[in-house]
């Protein structure tokens, strides 16, 4: 859990490892976002629009780094604000890495805020989305 | 067609009720096993009211419309590029939201392969007595027609 007084800008924070994707979890992903798009779930789709396999939901990915952003928050700090780009294609077999650099401190009306530059990675540290995150100290 | 002219198209509203079962479903989906989404009595010795939804779970609210909101665009160009959530504070089980989508801008950016269109949608989401809970902005990139290979 963060203390605002233990950040430093270019702070790089503790790095958290995804459970590897699988197809089960995209479709259980499928099922509880309503995204059915049969490009997640469908291999023979996926092969007949030219991708190798099903891919991941972009969400899925988002959805894991906001996990690593809610358990830095812990109780201490707030979300207020949370974004994500998406970069490279995910697959079954993936294994997602998230880490955060603290981008800038700030006090916000009488509170202290930190703004963190998000990373989603797999493997040879390809990038499949870089985000930002603002948290609310208590 | 200028593209521009969408800007400001709004979806009718909608309600989504949130339940504990969709919280638990779409926590158990992303690999969150925090009790906050599933533990009534934990979530509110943390000091909220009762079980929270996970920060991404505002995807679930908007999928529900997704149908309900035809801006006359094909499908096919469509890339979801970014994804921005804003809180006012966590949804909640029990809270029923009122919701709507608008297209909130358009623009174009000149990358390596030309111009690129890109159309913002916001999608507010109120609780019972209108505060904003939520806002969930995805940006699409709009992409150029390809010729079939």
């Amino acid at each position: 859990m963060l203390k605002y007084e233990d950040l430093t800008v270019g702070k790089t924070l503790t790095v958290d490892v995804n459970k590897l994707i699988t197809r089960q979890q995209l479709q259980q992903y499928a099922k509880a976002s309503g995204d059915l798009n049969p490009l997640h779930t469908d291999d023979e789709f996926a092969k007949k629009i030219g991708m190798p396999s099903v891919i991941a939901h972009g969400m899925l990915i988002m959805g894991q780094l906001g996990k690593y952003v809610t358990n830095l928050a812990g109780d201490t700090a707030t979300v207020k604000q949370y974004k994500m780009r998406f970069g490279a294609m995910t697959f079954p077999n993936d294994e997602i890495t998230c880490v955060a650099v603290v981008k800038s401190l700030s006090e916000h009306e009488g509170k202290s805020c930190a703004a963190l530059t998000l990373y989603a990675s797999k493997e040879q540290d390809t990038i499949v989305g870089t985000g930002q995150a603002i948290l609310e100290f208590h | 067609m200028s593209m521009t002219s969408i800007i400001g198209q709004k979806s009718i509203d909608f309600i989504f009720e949130v339940t504990a079962e969709r919280i638990k479903e779409f926590a158990q989906a992303i690999g969150d096993d925090n009790p906050l989404y599933s533990d009534e009595e934990h979530a509110k010795k943390m000091g909220y009211p009762t079980i929270i939804a996970p920060l991404t779970f505002p995807v679930v609210v908007a999928a529900a419309n997704e149908k309900g909101f035809d801006l006359g665009l094909d499908q096919r160009r469509m890339l979801h590029g970014e994804q921005e959530f804003i809180y006012m504070r966590p949804i909640h089980v029990g809270d029923i939201l009122s919701c709507h989508s608008i297209v909130s801008d358009v623009y174009e950016k000149k990358g390596k392969n030309g111009v690129m269109e890109f159309i913002v949608i916001d999608t507010n989401m109120l609780d019972v007595v209108g505060e904003l809970v939520v806002t969930s902005r995805m940006n699409i990139v709009y992409r150029a027609l390809q010729k079939q290979r």
